[in-house]
């Protein structure tokens, strides 16, 4: 059985220029999707991403590997929510979702909500006129 | 001289005896591309249509009754948004972009909206006690200078939706070229092409299918926010002389409808408070017109398709505010309603205004009302200025003022 797990990873800048998430793979064969990544003016590196590997253990281990060389590792903080009897299924969101996780169901073209594939952009929640998606800390 | 298949008397019998025959501007598609035009212009009597999308200029007119003492009133707010009282003593306009007085509008960009004139109307339409705080300067007949007390629709006077300007006839796409996140009234544009806002029901939409205005015009009886409701005018901006296809849709924003309704009638289901952030509060609302199967060449205009509706795509981070005019593509509602658009060779996903769903829903309760005999049509009194009528919408010319001359 595979699993996959959602972490935000937060890199100092003393280990910024490391080579660090390829070893998910190299060296426990774990597969990963990097859903958001950015760099901040002071070099510290934050890193949201998909991890996917057979046995819950594999991916411990990947993690672990992770926080000895210096990073640090969060759960998602946040999810977020759609309040479905505020929409009025527009679709305003559905573009601007980069994951897919917000998708016009054919042939209702109801906004339906994946939130397995949701990454917390918050774009929903700013594209949203009726306050349907809301941001749960 | 188009032969008449029936009149409005006729077809008003035929909903009186239950022997109406209605479909929607969605279903008659299939039927035409199985039947022919002729065949299903000789069956079915009406074709409704439907929207529900965010109208911005659309408000209420409220007459809240007579204060003990009199009072004139001045200024006025309404769950602390203001309604216009330059009318007579106890009359009130509120519309639906007004925010709330004390709303950081803009300041933090981009600004929320999260309560105005549009909120307001649906509170009061969903039965909710609304506060009213007024002023006045007091007068010999209206002594009273200051009001605050609770109001509720159902003990209102007078309570009517006046918009004027509902149910555009196709729209832009907008998007955003810019290397910087917009917000507009077309939603939030991602930057460099990241996604295309649009907003119309398309192949429902009423004046897509009548793009003559061969049977909507002054006096239409219409679906008007879950009520019923008639045009009242052209709306404003209405612009018939636009580039059309070669099957006389326009390729971008012309005919507009200003319609009138009792709110007393009506639902918060289709009158929807909007926030759209960093651009300003709205009004979605739900709207759908019958459209009576006068002759063959009506319903023909009935049967139009989203892949025959062409919409202009334009730069809303520099066209649009600029006003350029500047067209960067058209793309059909087939295109846009799939999820993406293609546009110089990029693939854009694209974020709808209006609600398709809802717009069917309107055009479908619009059907089963006269199914059920509880809606008849009505035969335009005044027609709308056609193609033909030179109305032209204009941009406005400035001229120099100079300080000494201004009163």
């Amino acid at each position: 059985m595979s699993i996959s797990k959602k972490v935000v990873l937060r890199f100092p800048s003393d280990i910024a220029d490391r080579p660090l998430v390829c070893e998910l793979a190299l060296r426990f064969g774990l597969r990963f999707n990097i859903l958001r990544a950015s760099i901040s003016p002071h070099r510290e590196g934050i890193m949201v991403m998909d991890i996917l590997g057979e046995e819950k253990e594999e991916v411990e281990e990947g993690l672990q590997y992770l926080r000895k060389a210096g990073v640090e590792l969060e759960s998602l903080s946040q999810d977020i929510r759609m309040v479905e009897e505020r929409c009025v299924h527009c679709g305003s969101c559905v573009g601007v979702c980069p994951t897919g996780a917000l998708f016009m169901e054919r042939p209702s073209y109801l906004v339906r909500y994946d939130e397995g594939k949701c990454i917390a952009c918050e774009l929903c929640v700013l594209a949203c006129p009726t306050h349907a998606m809301e941001a749960v800390i | 001289m188009e032969q008449v298949l029936r009149s409005y008397e006729e077809i008003n019998e035929k909903i009186r005896t239950g022997k109406v025959v209605v479909v929607t501007a969605e279903e008659v598609i299939d039927l035409v591309a199985e039947k022919g035009v002729e065949k299903v212009a000789r069956e079915v009597d009406v074709v409704t249509t439907g929207t529900f999308g965010t109208m911005c200029s659309s408000g209420a007119f409220l007459n809240i009754g007579h204060t003990k003492p009199r009072m004139k009133i001045h200024e006025a707010y309404l769950n602390g948004v203001m309604a216009y009282a330059g009318l007579a003593a106890v009359d009130l306009y509120i519309g639906a972009t007004q925010p709330a007085k004390d709303d950081p509008l803009n300041k933090v960009h981009p600004g929320e909206f999260k309560y105005g004139g549009g909120h307001v109307i649906q509170d009061l339409v969903a039965g909710k006690d609304v506060l009213l705080e007024a002023y006045a300067y007091g007068t010999d007949c209206y002594p009273r200078k200051r009001l605050s007390t609770w109001i509720n629709l159902k003990d209102l006077n007078e309570a009517y939706l006046f918009n004027p300007r509902n149910a555009y006839q196709n729209y832009n796409v907008a998007v955003n070229c810019s290397d910087r996140t917009i917000y507009t009234y077309l939603g939030v544009l991602l930057p460099r092409l990241g996604n295309a806002g649009y907003s119309s029901a398309g192949q429902l939409s009423p004046l897509l299918n009548d793009p003559y205005y061969k049977t909507i015009g002054i006096g239409t009886r219409i679906f008007l926010g879950g009520g019923v409701g008639y045009v009242a005018w052209q709306g404003t901006q209405h612009n018939p002389g636009v580039e059309r296809t070669e099957r006389g849709i326009p390729k971008g924003g012309a005919g507009t409808l200003a319609v009138i309704g009792d709110l007393k009638g009506m639902s918060s289901r289709w009158l929807w408070g909007m926030s759209l952030r960093g651009y300003g509060c709205s009004l979605a609302v739900g709207l759908g017109i019958p459209i009576p199967i006068l002759s063959e060449e009506i319903l023909y205009h009935c049967s139009v398709r989203d892949e025959e509706i062409l919409a202009p795509v334009v730069d809303y981070s520099h066209a649009y505010p600029h006003g350029t005019g500047e067209i960067l593509g058209y793309v059909s509602y087939a295109e846009l309603r799939s999820g993406k658009i293609r546009l110089g060779g990029k693939e854009i996903p694209t974020s709808a205004q209006s609600s398709y769903a809802g717009a069917r829903e309107v055009a479908l309760t619009l059907k089963k009302w006269i199914q059920e005999g509880r809606f008849t049509l009505t035969q335009p009194a005044v027609p709308l200025p056609g193609v033909e009528s030179g109305v032209r919408f204009k941009n406005l010319v400035e001229r120099p003022v100079t300080t000494n001359a201004i009163p």
